[in-house]
């Protein structure tokens, strides 16, 4: 194999050569427009015309087509894969890069056919600007105003309009204007101005590169002109913090809050507040990577990690942003989408929402305004089918923070999940503000202590003990055998009783699955904060809802140590010892968990002890090794006496 | 921000919502320029270690410098290695093209390496620019339970909301570098001065621009002996990236029909 590359010496001899690619500015440009106006044969003739092709490749698409039988397109240079070449059109999206004077362009081809909206959504999702492609002869289409509308979805406000195939028009200036006027009209319905509409033909290359005598009527850019017009996104600098969280790593002694600036500024010693809990705090350090903390203050678009001057219990989904210009928070959303799936959504429907990096189920409250923004016609209030568009109302599983597109267009847009695959997506319109639409001036107070000085003194560190099991299976008794023994061996084990704390703190709550899951919140809530003071919490609680005992597990963090308490159901009832399961049995007690079969045991507990073979102590003993393997009892204390 | 930064936070972006959203995540490390940034970059991203394994699905037809490099550099960057062989040639389909047919026993060394781990995400350092079907690809890739690809079936991905849910015994391919081009490569080599294999710069009037096997990849003509002459180099030439890849250039789908069937 033999092939000539231009060598470096040769290269430095090019006066003229255009600046270095990663200085010239980079735009994103897609091309779309109903199936046949032409987006890949532009596209090819757009690569032949600024010299961006591989030498070779015209020859061997030609000699490929001659092989075929079949006369040369220039789309053939996009459509890379066998199926497209056999059926003449463009699947799915693709990107290629070439250069004008000015700009350094990623094109971005999306397919025109209705049945890959898809594919055009996630190509167009990634451009600064767009081009959209009209056939001369065919005029707007369908697909034209779908895609138009999309655009205006997707938040692409430059657009070009290219009016092509001129040549079956005769090269007509008033076909020109009369296409020209519609889609212009169109699209500033949308509230988007073109910043061109340009006749093309793109087979020959009229006004492509350069205005030829059949357009010689037409005084506006050629379409390389309109390119090097089109900018790049605006950098999001300018508008108010919203640092979305993706992770939260603990690799070493740092604990590093990791995600994008989405928009806005931060650096270290600026004061923060997490929604949706509206926690208050600084920010330390900002940590690098191989240099680490760094001063200088990290603009939109930085993936950063932070470090912060209190230890609070965040996670994926929250949003940093700075007090003053706070994220709301919310359980219910309006929003503008698009739907993909070929299931139409429907009220009522219940599915997975993404908003940033948070996600959470919710449902369908409400549909209104749905249309096929192909034929702009109202096709009602029920349903939202595929490839239309509406506004829905939604209800949210749980708190977010979110601001609306208006506010924020990169976190005021939301995508919906269904059975693992995005089905549609959209703009959030309007934040119907939760009980804390503001941060609460709450500045959690740090402990005096630190949390080496008291495992120092009890020789553990801090863990939630969760035991789960149905009524009369033991675990208050071994909650209390525990108990004993950890605080023999000079630790601070708390019992959190599940009985007990209902006729105090959650004296309010009753056995609805509601009452039930707010109940296990609480105690998750209090053993996860002894936890993290350095205790021992044993909670003992049926804890009956495995969805429940997931949200404790969650709230608790790593400090939770699930056990199943797993008599079986005869023996406990044989036990008996509060008269429970006699009661229930005659009648008394309804809605009992240990006789109404609503126990859902564990799937992967820590530990699973059946008390009816095992002793008491035995079970304890059992406990224990669990927390010494875990690390959360010490077996040596030489060297962290020196801390007492 | 400048346009290296971007790609930069971009990669980032990625590789911190693979690591939230797989269980059991590798990256796929064959050493070349692309990879060796991809790890540079997930050490950005996870500030100085790499939490999944590096896995090399090695064909034993790499260069002697790829493997001294491989070894070093494991050590260096305190990767967790995991080097996983691919089958004798008769054990692959025997209807693709000689060079193809030899490429393709990566992908079954990467089928068997993928079910005797049980991976749910592998990272891949492939870009948009190589080659006009990777252009097509989707950050977050879903792969068949048999490893394959289907192109005309692939999510929507927009506004980095990425499909991380593959169904049982299926993975996904995620490519943190799916946007750079060759040029970005090797600027970002330059700036962050990432260690490279020296069959990249040219000796004797060649040098590699893409490294393979032994047996399928060819030098091409260049002085180019240093990363800022490939820089220069790069804006010039018109020769695509993959010239000196044979199985490119057998037949007119033969990498299309490898990519389809698992391959990277």
């Amino acid at each position: 194999m033999n092939i000539q590359l231009a060598t470096a010496a040769a290269a430095r001899d090019v006066a003229q050569a255009p600046a270095p690619a990663i200085s010239r500015p980079q735009v994103r440009i897609v091309i779309v427009g109903h199936v046949d106006h032409g987006k890949s044969t532009l596209v090819g003739r757009l690569l032949h015309e600024t010299g961006s092709l591989p030498d070779g490749k015209l020859e061997m698409l030609k000699a490929v087509s001659a092989r075929r039988g079949m006369p040369f397109e220039w789309s053939f240079l996009l459509d890379a894969l066998q199926t497209e070449r056999d059926q003449g059109i463009t699947i799915d999206t693709t990107q290629i890069r070439f250069r004008t004077h000015a700009r350094e362009v990623v094109l971005i081809d999306a397919p025109g056919h209705a049945e890959f909206l898809r594919n055009m959504i996630t190509g167009a999702s990634q451009a600064d600007a767009a081009v959209l492609i009209i056939d001369a002869a065919e005029g707007v289409r369908d697909q034209t105003r779908r895609h138009g509308y999309l655009l205006h979805l997707l938040g692409i406000r430059q657009v070009a309009i290219v009016i092509n195939k001129m040549d079956r028009v005769g090269f007509s200036r008033e076909r020109y204007q009369e296409i020209s006027d519609e889609i212009s009209a169109h699209l500033k319905g949308l509230g988007v101005q073109p910043t061109a509409v340009i006749p093309i033909s793109a087979r020959d290359g009229d006004g492509v590169a350069a205005r030829t005598p059949a357009i010689a009527w037409y005084g506006g850019p050629t379409v390389v002109e309109a390119l090097d017009q089109l900018t790049p996104a605006k950098p999001m600098d300018a508008i108010a913090l919203r640092l979305p969280i993706q992770a939260i790593y603990k690799f070493d002694d740092r604990r590093i809050v990791a995600g994008r600036i989405e928009s806005g500024s931060l650096k270290s010693g600026d004061e923060i507040v997490i929604m949706p809990a509206g926690k208050i705090a600084k920010v330390k350090t900002v940590e690098s990577w191989p240099v680490t903390p760094i001063a200088a203050p990290q603009g939109a678009g930085r993936s950063v990690g932070i470090t912060l001057d209190r230890e609070l219990f965040l996670e994926r989904g929250d949003v940093i942003a700075h007090a003053p210009a706070s994220v709301r928070d919310t359980k219910r959303l309006r929003a503008r989408i698009f739907w993909l799936h070929d299931t139409p959504l429907t009220v009522g429907a219940t599915m997975l929402v993404r908003i940033g990096t948070m996600e959470t189920r919710a449902s369908v409250v409400a549909i209104e305004n749905a249309v096929d923004p192909g034929e702009l016609s109202s096709v009602g209030t029920q349903s939202i089918g595929r490839n239309h568009v509406g506004e829905i109302d939604l209800a949210l599983a749980r708190p977010v923070a979110a601001d609306t597109h208006a506010d924020n267009p990169r976190t005021g847009r939301l995508v919906i999940e269904v059975n693992g695959r995005i089905a549609g997506g959209g703009l959030v319109l309007s934040v119907d503000a939760g009980t804390r639409g503001v941060p609460v001036d709450i500045v959690p107070v740090e402990s005096a202590l630190r949390s080496d000085e008291r495992s120092a003194r009890y020789r553990h560190n801090g863990a939630v003990v969760w035991l789960t099991g149905l009524p009369a299976s033991g675990k208050s008794t071994l909650a209390r055998a525990l108990e004993r023994r950890l605080f023999s061996r000079g630790g601070s084990p708390i019992l959190l009783d599940g009985d007990t704390l209902r006729a105090g703190l959650n004296g309010d709550l009753g056995f609805s699955p509601k009452d039930r899951a707010e109940n296990i919140r609480r105690l998750a809530e209090v053993a996860a904060h002894l936890a993290r003071n350095g205790h021992i919490a044993i909670v003992a609680a049926v804890s009956p809802s495995r969805d429940d005992r997931a949200e404790a597990r969650r709230i608790a963090d790593g400090f939770f140590h699930e056990i199943h308490v797993a008599a079986s159901a005869d023996v406990c009832e044989a036990r008996d010892p509060k008269g429970h399961y006699q009661k229930a049995r005659a009648g008394q007690l309804a809605g009992f968990t240990g006789t109404d079969g609503g126990y859902q045991p564990p799937l992967n507990p820590e530990l699973a002890l059946d008390t009816g073979m095992t002793s008491v102590t035995e079970a304890a003993d059992e406990v224990e090794r669990l927390l010494r393997r875990s690390g959360v009892l010490f077996e040596d204390l030489a060297d962290l006496a020196a801390n007492i | 921000m400048d346009h290296l930064d971007q790609l930069e936070a971009q990669s980032i972006y990625i590789f911190r919502e693979a690591f939230a959203r797989l269980k059991k995540l590798a990256l796929l490390w064959s050493l070349g320029k692309d990879s060796n940034v991809m790890i540079w970059l997930a050490r950005k991203a996870f500030f100085g270690r790499v939490p999944f394994p590096a896995l090399h699905v090695d064909t034993g037809k790499k260069f002697p410098e790829m493997y001294a490099f491989r070894d070093r550099y494991a050590n260096e960057w305190g990767l967790d290695l995991r080097i996983e062989p691919c089958p004798p040639i008769d054990a692959v389909d025997p209807t693709l093209p000689p060079a193809a047919r030899s490429a393709a026993r990566k992908t079954e060394g990467l089928k068997m390496a993928l079910a005797k781990h049980g991976f749910d995400g592998l990272i891949a350092g492939i870009r948009r620019d190589e080659e006009a079907t990777r252009a097509k690809e989707r950050v977050f890739s879903p792969r068949g339970t048999e490893g394959g690809w289907d192109v005309r079936d692939q999510p929507p991905e927009f506004w980095d909301q990425f499909n991380a849910s593959p169904p049982p015994g299926a993975h996904l391919r995620i490519h943190p570098i799916l946007h750079w081009t060759e040029a970005d490569i090797w600027a970002y080599t330059q700036r962050e001065n990432i260690p490279i294999i020296p069959l990249y710069l040219s000796k004797n009037g060649k040098r590699y621009r893409s490294l393979g096997d032994q047996d399928i990849t060819f030098p091409v003509a260049s002085l180019a002996a240093s990363i800022e002459d490939i820089l220069i180099e790069l804006e010039q030439t018109k020769v695509p990236e993959r010239a000196g890849r044979a199985l490119d250039h057998e037949t007119e789908d033969a990498f299309e029909r490898l990519r389809v069937s698992g391959y990277l």
